[in-house]
């Protein structure tokens, strides 16, 4: 899928995405010429479309994740289907307040809301979430430091 | 008119989406390099019995020293976990891929009943409630592929793939593996069971599959009384294994422990080793390594 700007001839750039929640999604794509902006936005049939194709409009800002597609659309998952090798224990994680070198630090209330996302994919999140983090050199996860993520990664369905 | 360039003229996009796709492909292909043979066993029809032979096949293999995996691509109907005893285990989600659970023969198995809660659950998507035909098959196709290529399999000989019934879950596998190493089909001799077998025949030879096996299963009952043999079916409809060339691997005769062992978790072959079900599948096993053998 491409948009071209016709004035300019130019292949417009992927610009912004938003998920609003609905089922619906707004890609915004940018002439880079001119700089005009246009809005693709699909009903939830088309996003479902996509979606099911593993793909994410605008490109990935983070790797696919093993069984993504299965684990973020199937209705009804045992929730202690998975066990994380990465996802230890919150009292050693929060253990003295003290980093252990390179590794991240959950504050509670960012356990907190990590608590609400289904057990189901709370492991592929919180190792999304992770792993953004330690590439900025982030050693303490916050709410607001997942709220930073959420936006730059376009984790809004998430 | 004006003359706007085609999609194929104007340079590439920022949406990735092609580069997507591929990388879902390569991913796929790196995990396909670690596996010698796939090999799937199907029908077209439902209720054969083509998850109690593979269970049993897998459970065979393994015995005989081999690397197996078995994938119940069945995502409405899946029942390789229980019958392989592994119903009820978790999957280590790594770095690399989710850690399949294994047989304490070794076999490692996948399936949609290790993902979902409760025994009676019905497969189900999130998305729009209704027109659901607009999308599902998007997404089961895309949850198969994740089945092969987000598992951490390790090395294997073999991996089994139970086909769902339909010849179009065959080719749906088709897609994703287009080179099988061989593809067993399984009837029964009912005339309703091979008319839609030679459906499956077809489809395979056309997509010149390398290697087609026919099994025949529940073909016979032994009296355990008397041990006379009663066939259980009159032979009728279309003759597969002289269809289009198609070789026979074996018949299983029926058995009905071979059920309630399979059913309960156990192969058959493992707990009745010398029963003649278990002696044809050790066979239909040994004839298929042969065939996989061969250049």
């Amino acid at each position: 899928m491409k948009f071209l700007c016709v004035p300019c001839d130019e292949v417009m750039a992927f610009a912004d995405r938003q998920v609003p929640g609905d089922g619906t999604l707004a890609a915004v794509f940018r002439c880079p010429s001119c700089d005009r902006e246009m809005a693709m936005l699909t009903n939830p049939y088309e996003t479902q479309l996509v979606s099911g194709l593993g793909i994410k409009i605008g490109g990935r800002t983070v790797p696919e994740q093993p069984m993504e597609l299965l684990r973020t659309n199937l209705d009804g998952a045992r929730p202690d289907a998975f066990v994380e090798t990465e996802d230890l224990p919150v009292a050693a994680t929060l253990a003295g307040d003290v980093p252990i070198a390179g590794r991240l630090i959950w504050r509670p209330d960012a356990l907190d809301r990590l608590e609400r996302v289904p057990s189901f994919v709370r492991g592929m999140v919180k190792r999304i979430y992770a792993d953004w983090a330690r590439e900025r050199g982030v050693d303490e996860m916050t709410p607001e430091v997942m709220d930073r993520a959420r936006t730059e990664l376009g984790l809004e369905g998430m | 008119m004006r003359q706007i360039r085609t999609y194929n003229e104007v340079g590439a996009s920022s949406s990735t989406i092609p580069e997507q796709v591929v990388a879902q492909g390569e991913r796929l292909a790196a995990r396909l390099k670690d596996i010698r043979w796939v090999v799937g066993i199907a029908s077209g029809k439902g209720g054969v019995g083509k998850s109690a032979l593979t269970a049993n096949l897998a459970a065979a293999l393994a015995n005989d020293g081999l690397r197996v995996g078995a994938l119940d691509s069945d995502l409405n109907g899946p029942s390789l976990g229980r019958m392989l005893g592994v119903a009820g285990a978790r999957m280590v989600s790594g770095e690399h891929g989710i850690e399949p659970p294994a047989t304490d023969g070794g076999v490692r198995v996948i399936s949609m009943e290790l993902f979902q809660e409760g025994d009676d659950a019905p497969l189900r998507w999130r998305g729009p409630e209704s027109d659901g035909w607009v999308w599902r098959n998007v997404v089961e196709t895309g949850t198969l592929r994740e089945l092969i290529s987000d598992v951490a399999w390790g090395e294997l000989d073999v991996l089994l793939v139970d086909v769902a019934p339909g010849t179009d879950r065959i080719g749906r596998l088709l897609d994703l593996v287009p080179d099988p190493a061989a593809m067993i089909l399984v009837t029964t001799p009912s005339e309703m069971a091979r008319r839609v077998v030679a459906r499956s025949v077809r489809l395979v030879r056309e997509a010149r599959v390398r290697r087609v096996g026919l099994v025949e299963n529940m073909t016979s009952w032994e009296c355990p009384d008397c041990g006379a043999h009663t066939d259980l079916y009159e032979p009728s409809g279309p003759d597969l294994s002289g269809h289009d060339g198609i070789d026979k691997w074996g018949e299983v005769p029926f058995d009905p422990r071979l059920a309630r062992s399979t059913d309960a978790g156990t192969p058959f072959v493992l707990s009745h080793p010398e029963a003649p079900a278990s002696l044809a599948i050790h066979e239909i096993a040994a004839q298929l390594l042969r065939k996989l053998e061969e250049a």
